[in-house]
């Protein structure tokens, strides 16, 4: 098949590139989701632990 | 360790004789996609490379029921506990499993490959023998190393019977690739066997690296 | 501990993209046969090589699990092989594209990288129904890696085969994947392949860093929940 001309040839240049950029895009969204939820995550714990902080356990028995 | 191995290969050869679940399913399903190929190609008579094609995709799918059900028996009976509590190696395991896998697909193919030449064949399968024979017998070890391996990786899982062929049909594509090639030239009137050497070279090859990798990863599998 | 090295690695990353895509649009020229749709040959390759070599690396980490029992080689070798999944959906992706362009079809079966690919990645998508359908933890390190090892080793040995098939049944003259390349061709090439390179590395330490994070909040979780109790 002879060379396809440069405006169409463009199209599929870029389809390809748009392809791998867009998978790098993604996976950052995605990335920066689970931060986000870490983060989330992390605020509620320091939370708990600060309940845990004020009132100290009753029986002083340490966890097994 | 080869003693413990003839112990388990006798045993399950002898239920296999028992019970007749594995080759005779294998056999009966083979002869039936001939049929079935016959209809679906409309072709009275195949040759080259769309016969070998054929026979081997064949011959892999039947391959295939064999490989599922080679740790069925240990699945359904709580066998493996047993094996495993015993001080045994557990390649010993695998060389059983692999040796009786062996045998299913020589027995399989005694009757496969005539039936393939009666029904679909076109050229005469005498001439073809001499060579396709050690093909057939160099594929086995690929197909029955390689679908042990398999079998054991699937044999803990919640559906064996699906991760065994979707685990085993790519794995042998190499395998496929090099017996179906050295077939094709066999299956042809002419019967010119070019290249046999090349096809057989990486047919070995495929072998000696499953082999080898299957022996030295079988121990941490059953492990418990 | 995952993110060690990490900022760096991801400025290098950045650095090394962007200097391939100009060398690829700015400076190597045309190929004769295919013109301007040859540039996707640029990243499409590249990609196929990195995921193959981050299949090849998860069966790596995986002998290293098996042999010294320590999970975390499971999670590097797991995070590699999602990872090279990932990269091998693009793979097929622009390799059709560039199957179109250049050759009129969507798929074509005698282009050996492309249909050997193909197998492997068939291969690896049941890596995740076999993770994931056993449920003991060690068990699933431990039969994962076994999965990875064998997988690892087929890679070479399926390309071998695919190509010395197509060899004989299509003889093409492999004019861009790696035959005789222009110089300049070579080298924007080869800081492509660097570049994907990076760019798996740096994504797949985000990703264990990330999965790592997960799992100590969870015990971080786990422990307040029972001291509060």
């Amino acid at each position: 098949m002879p060379a396809l001309p440069l405006d169409e040839a463009g199209k599929y240049v870029a389809g390809a590139y748009v392809v791998f950029f867009t998978l790098i895009v993604l996976y950052m969204a995605i990335i920066g989701a689970k931060i986000a939820r870490i983060d989330g995550e992390l605020s509620e714990l320091n939370e708990l632990a600060e309940k845990g902080e004020r009132q100290p356990e009753p029986d002083g028995e340490p966890v097994a | 360790m080869i003693r413990t191995a003839r112990t388990i290969l006798r045993k399950d050869l002898a239920i296999e004789l028992r019970t007749k679940e594995s080759v005779p399913a294998m056999t009966l399903f083979t002869v039936t996609v001939f049929v079935l190929f016959h209809f679906g190609l409309d072709r009275d008579a195949l040759e080259g490379d769309l016969a070998s094609g054929v026979l081997w995709v064949t011959l892999l799918l039947a391959a295939v029921i064999g490989v599922s059900r080679l740790f069925a028996v240990e699945r359904e009976q709580g066998g493996i506990d047993g094996l495993l509590l015993a001080p045994v190696d557990r390649t010993a395991l695998w060389l059983a499993k692999a040796t009786a896998l062996f045998l299913y697909l020589v027995v399989l193919e005694l009757v496969a490959v005539p039936a393939f030449a009666l029904f679909l064949l076109g050229p005469d399968l005498l001439p073809a023998l001499p060579v396709l024979i050690p093909i057939l017998l160099v594929a086995n070890i690929g197909l029955a190393a390689i679908g042990a391996l398999v079998s054991a990786l699937a044999a803990e899982t919640r559906a064996p019977g699906l991760i065994v062929p979707l685990l085993l049909l790519p794995l042998v594509v190499p395998l496929l690739i090099s017996a179906a090639s050295a077939t094709e030239p066999l299956l042809r009137g002419d019967q010119a066997a070019d290249d046999l050497g090349r096809w057989l070279g990486l047919l070995s090859l495929y072998d000696v690296v499953f082999v080898l990798i299957a022996v030295a990863v079988f121990d941490f599998l059953l492990d418990d | 501990m995952y993110s060690k090295g990490l900022k760096p690695l991801s400025i290098a990353t950045v650095v090394l993209m962007g200097a391939s895509l100009a060398l690829v649009f700015f400076y190597a020229p045309n190929d004769a046969d295919q013109g301007f749709v040859q540039k996707i040959f640029y990243v499409h390759v590249p990609l196929a090589i990195v995921a193959l070599g981050g299949f090849v690396a998860g069966g790596i980490f995986a002998i290293q699990n098996l042999r010294t029992g320590d999970r975390s080689w499971d999670a590097r070798s797991y995070v590699a092989i999602h990872m090279s999944i990932i990269f091998g959906v693009v793979v097929l992706i622009t390799g059709s594209i560039w199957a179109r362009a250049a050759w009129g079809h969507w798929w074509v079966w005698d282009e050996p990288v492309l249909v050997s690919f193909l197998v492997v990645f068939l291969l690896y998508c049941v890596y995740y129904p076999l993770r994931f359908s056993i449920e003991d933890p060690d068990r699933q390190a431990r039969y994962s890696s076994v999965f990875a090892i064998a997988a690892g080793a087929f890679v070479p040995i399926n390309f071998a085969a695919v190509r010395m098939a197509e060899a004989f049944t299509h003889p093409r003259v492999l004019s861009q994947t790696g035959g005789s390349m222009p110089g300049d061709m070579r080298m924007t090439f080869f800081v492509c392949i660097a570049a994907v390179a990076l760019l798996f590395i740096t994504m797949w330490k985000l990703e264990l860093t990330a999965k790592n994070a997960s799992m100590q909040l969870k015990r971080l979780r786990r422990r307040l929940e029972a001291e509060a109790a």
